[in-house]
């Protein structure tokens, strides 16, 4: 018990380790610079204690239920025993062979986004910038979309060995015509949500099947194949946000 | 008292709903495979969903209002100067420190080491790892400037950003293949938890300050070339490096 207790105490010192910077230059530009001093002092300082202690939480709870399991999950799925059943067969594999790891890929994908602190918080703003015509919970799904459907390409990608620029140019080309036609104001945000979608909950998962899958199939280089995943769940966010706003552009202006 | 408290849980519930129909669903159907120390998992599910609470009450109290009077302050205060180093600072200082990026800069030295790039040696891929971490923060310092230069003269992102990814697809042709995947990547790992919230609040806040800019047009953006330019960076990092 006295272990749990290091632990815990040592994720939330290596937490307000990370913030430290952050609150030393905001001291330093608002009462050197700014030369103004800081408003509602205690709330504010309630506030930044608050989302150290409750990122802290948040990544030691991740830590104890779900990386341990989801990891697990992903190195089961990804082993070769799962996947070419108990005859060893382990010549090049079709690539729709590997059902379940698309699905579990997805899913993941999914639901790890709407986990995420750091959307919730862009999508907070946009909601309140564009005074409730972008929806909270529209952005969030349509960028869970995003993730899970870049996961499930990326998967695709390192079991079939192509190169990653393929797709990634793809992916722009697409962005760039979805671009000319959106309307200008939702640009920016769904440029942002690429790289929101990335952080505390997605990525060690996403990580660790990627690097199982490419562990797992004959020809695969760990270190050249299994990077990439989270570039491929930052790129298709920006095209289903697009795509979402696109629409709801369209159906406000076919009920006016 | 009560009842508000209740209202913010089951809206965290909801948050954290999917995440755990997933693993339940392919751990008991698929796997077909009782949940390993059930007890430990449930009380790291309790303690996510307190610290999400938390962390967005935080957010409300502390990120979001100092972020945005933040700006306000130096809108009115017009030096683009103290605003531009104070912007780099914000993206460097975040940066440098992220777990996530070091996580990454020491696993791209040990791909280098292993294609021979550099010397198979301690202090070598130290120094590797230390190159590409400097490398990333000071791309998403210069990012974070350029973005506050972009809503100070109201130039529209997307020509920054599809320009910038241009770049990127024909900087892929030049750079060795053991930089690419890691370059990529750099890009989404840069962008922290409290990075995010307190960049977005700064920059909404400068356009809703500054008269004829549009907060959802011109506040947006920062994070875009925060997640563009590490790529850039990177990619120029290994090809300097590397193709002589």
């Amino acid at each position: 018990m006295g272990n749990e207790f290091t632990e815990t105490g040592k994720i939330i010192l290596s937490t307000g380790r990370d913030v430290f910077p952050v609150i030393v230059l905001i001291l330093f530009f608002q009462l050197l610079i700014l030369r103004q001093p800081i408003l509602h002092k205690k709330r504010v300082a309630f506030g930044f204690l608050f989302c150290i202690l409750g990122l802290a939480l948040f990544l030691i709870g991740l830590d104890k239920a779900l990386f341990p399991v989801g990891k697990m999950m992903a190195e089961q799925l990804s082993a070769p025993a799962f996947i070419f059943g108990s005859k060893s067969n382990t010549a090049e594999p079709v690539w729709w062979a590997y059902g379940w790891i698309y699905l579990f890929g997805g899913l993941i994908g999914f639901s790890t986004t709407i986990a995420e602190p750091a959307l919730m918080a862009v999508a907070m703003k946009a909601e309140e910038v564009s005074r409730g015509s972008i929806k909270q919970w529209g952005l969030r799904i349509a960028v869970a979309v995003g993730v899970a459907g870049g996961i499930i390409l990326g998967i695709f990608r390192i079991i079939t060995g192509t190169p990653l620029l393929i797709y990634f140019a793809a992916g722009y080309f697409i962005v760039i015509l979805q671009t000319i036609f959106a309307p200008r104001y939702i640009i920016p945000l769904a440029y942002d949500t690429g790289g929101v979608t990335t952080s505390t909950v997605t990525v060690p998962l996403v990580a660790a099947l990627g690097l199982g899958l490419s562990s797992t199939i004959p020809g695969r280089n760990v270190a050249l194949d299994g990077f990439g995943l989270v570039a491929f769940a930052s790129v298709f966010p920006i095209i289903t946000v697009l795509a979402y706003i696109q629409c709801a552009h369209w159906l406000d202006q076919r009920r006016t | 008292m009560g009842s508000l408290i209740w209202k913010k849980a089951k809206k965290i519930l909801r948050d954290l709903a999917p995440i755990i129909l997933v693993i339940v669903f392919f751990q008991v159907f698929i796997l077909q495979q009782p949940v390993p120390h059930l007890g430990q998992v449930l009380f790291g599910v309790v303690m996510v969903a307190i610290g999400l609470g938390l962390f967005l009450e935080g957010l409300e109290m502390g990120l979001f209002p100092i972020g945005e009077s933040m700006a306000g302050a130096f809108a009115r205060k017009g030096s683009v100067f103290w605003l531009m180093t104070f912007g780099f600072f914000l993206g460097f200082s975040t940066t440098i420190a992220e777990p996530a990026l070091i996580a990454i800069s020491g696993e791209a030295a040990e791909v280098a080491a292993e294609a021979g790039l550099i010397t198979r040696s301690i202090e070598g891929q130290t120094e590797y790892a230390m190159g590409i971490r400097l490398t990333v923060a000071v791309a998403v310092g210069l990012a974070v400037g350029l973005g506050i230069l972009r809503i100070l003269l109201g130039w529209p992102l997307h020509y920054l950003i599809i320009g910038g990814y241009g770049i990127v697809i024909l900087m892929t042709f030049l750079a060795p293949n053991e930089i690419i995947g890691i370059a990529y990547d750099s890009g989404g790992v840069t962008t922290s938890t409290v990075t995010v919230p307190l960049v977005t609040a700064f920059g909404v806040g400068l356009a809703t300050t500054i008269r004829h800019r549009n907060p959802l047009l011109h506040g947006f953006g920062l994070i875009a070339l925060a997640s563009l330019l590490p790529i850039i960076f990177v990619l120029a990092f290994g090809i300097i490096l590397f193709d002589r």
